[in-house]
């Protein structure tokens, strides 16, 4: 995956659930890991030690491409708190490729190294990771 | 069993102020507390339930309970689905009241964003929620969430800013008949869409106010309607759901209210054809454009189109809505819209409406309140309400 240092979006600390914790861990590495289900294999969304579509605590991490197209997107005119200085720029939920026929999570995030005005519904993006003080990092994408 | 007819909302009380600088949260529950009781012809001693939400200061009913002097209560609620909380209530106090568990049931908001009373929720309540690090990390708000919906929206039925700018549009002709709104100048289609864009695609006049107050009701037994000397408006229906991400699954492009609606139409055994005013929530202009569609008053993806030419505006718009002026122009209380929605109802169906935008005869009518945020999560409560018991 590209890292392009361009943008300056705050890279705020996470707040590491412990059932979270290797989505944060591969963070680190900058690799995309979600949870899946190991009895129904469905990809789970946000990540946690559960899985919501069949009750299951038996959850095993898999490495996706970190690949997706933005499902929606809005552009705040003023940011607040740590993001004040930031707008205009793109909140976004961009839907993921993963393996196998069922559809990605739609995950929210940010669209950078980028005019804002120019993402669009639809559009490919990829995967940036942008380092946080405690040694984890924030998912964003630019476009492909 | 259904809750049809096994309640009345015997009072209602908006606060009339909307920047309140001299009173204290617990001292605004109080006051519309003892506003509603008085428009019922009722007094403290005579509440045996009590039902708040996220905004009563302190440890939920108990809290606010002891300082109200509610003595002897055999029945508290304390449902937190944000600004629907209210709505969804009078939904858990009818059923409440059919069951025998109370006779009369206080519900009351207040709050106080406008001049610094503490926000419903909290930041360090949210922090510790799961998916917290998976979106607040990112600039997201209400606003740019709610935006969001709104792109979708755009995208997948080619719904306009135009025509989002006729919900508000609606809702300041009839705020400018309401001495306490908050927004009292009527605006055009043009000046929504001059103001400011606040986060695109929507503007600084496609979001609600921000205001100081609150609200109470007292939902009632028929037997103590009966005794009462105020018009009572019955509860016909009631219908809620929450709708979430879905395991990363979400659909921008509807709100709860398509599962909250059908189920408080089937129990009211009313159609749509039988609503004569509508209260709907009113966060953001697509709110309203979503749920109308969400509720069957038109079809997924028509909604931009069912708005214009004034359907929504009072008195003679194919479906009036929000004749107080909605949170668009005239009070969101505590960012909490649900109990003016039922409190406009109140009056439409009481005859007790501005002169101005009063539906003539109204029989039935519908509030519909929608917590939290269509952009991730929220609950959708709707309640149809008859003018005659």
């Amino acid at each position: 995956m590209s890292e392009l240092p361009t943008h300056d979006l705050p890279a705020l600390d996470p707040t590491v659930q412990d059932d979270a914790a290797p989505f944060w861990g591969a963070t680190a590495d900058h690799r995309l890991v979600l949870p899946r289900c190991g009895r129904c294999d469905t990809f789970i969304w946000y990540p946690r030690g559960y899985c919501p579509a069949c009750a299951s605590f038996d959850v095993e991490w898999v490495e996706v491409p970190g690949t997706g197209e933005v499902y929606s997107f809005s552009i705040p005119r003023r940011g607040q708190g740590a993001y004040r200085d930031a707008a205009p720029y793109v909140v976004a939920y961009v839907e993921l490729d993963v393996p196998g026929s069922a559809p990605g999570p739609r995950i929210i995030t940010n669209i950078v190294d980028c005019d804002p005005e120019s993402v669009a519904v639809g559009q490919r993006v990829t995967a940036v990771f942008d380092d946080t003080a405690s040694g984890h990092a924030l998912v964003r994408f630019h476009p492909v | 069993m259904t809750i049809k007819g096994a309640a009345h909302i015997a009072g209602v009380f908006e606060h009339p102020g909307r920047t309140i600088p001299d009173r204290t949260v617990a001292q605004l529950h109080a006051e519309v507390a003892v506003g509603a009781l008085a428009d019922a012809g009722l007094t403290i001693s005579d509440v045996d339930a009590y039902f708040s939400s996220g905004d009563a200061p302190g440890f939920g009913p108990i809290s606010m309970a002891e300082y109200l002097g509610l003595a002897g209560l055999s029945y508290v609620d304390s449902t937190e689905i944000g600004g629907s909380s209210y709505v969804a209530q009078v939904g858990h106090a009818t059923a409440a009241i059919a069951a025998g568990k109370c006779s009369v049931a206080l519900i009351t908001l207040a709050g106080k964003p406008r001049t610094g009373g503490t926000p419903p929720g909290g930041a360090g309540r949210m922090q510790a929620a799961p998916e917290f690090s998976f979106e607040a990390l990112f600039g997201t708000s209400v606003l740019t969430n709610y935006a969001m919906a709104a792109t979708r929206h755009m995208h997948e039925f080619g719904t306009t800013s135009a025509q989002l700018a006729e919900i508000k549009v609606a809702a300041s002709t009839h705020a400018q008949h309401n001495p306490n709104a908050f927004l009292r100048d009527l605006v055009t289609v043009d000046e929504v869409l001059e103001s400011p864009m606040v986060c695109d695609p929507l503007h600084r006049l496609d979001s609600c106010v921000i205001t100081d107050g609150g609200g109470a009701l007292v939902v009632v037994s028929p037997e103590v309607a009966r005794s009462l000397d105020r018009h009572a408006p019955v509860v016909l229906g009631h219908g809620e759901a929450p709708k979430h991400a879905d395991n990363g699954r979400i659909d921008l492009t509807h709100t709860g209210a398509l599962w909250s609606g059908p189920r408080a139409f089937a129990e009211a055994g009313v159609t749509h054809d039988d609503i004569d005013y509508a209260s709907i929530y009113d966060s953001f202009t697509i709110t309203v454009l979503q749920t109308i569609e969400d509720l069957g008053f038109c079809a997924k993806g028509d909604g931009g189109r069912f708005v214009l030419d004034g359907a929504l505006q009072a008195p003679h718009g194919r479906l009036p809505f929000n004749t107080d002026g909605g949170g668009l122009c005239n009070n969101h209380p505590t960012n909490r819209g649900g109990m003016t929605k039922v409190i406009e109802a109140v009056r439409q169906l009481r005859g007790e409406a501005h002169a101005a935008v009063q539906v003539p005869d109204c029989e039935i009518a519908l509030a519909h309140g929608t917590g939290g945020s269509i952009g991730t999560r929220h609950a959708s409560a709707t309640l149809i309400l008859g003018r005659e018991g």
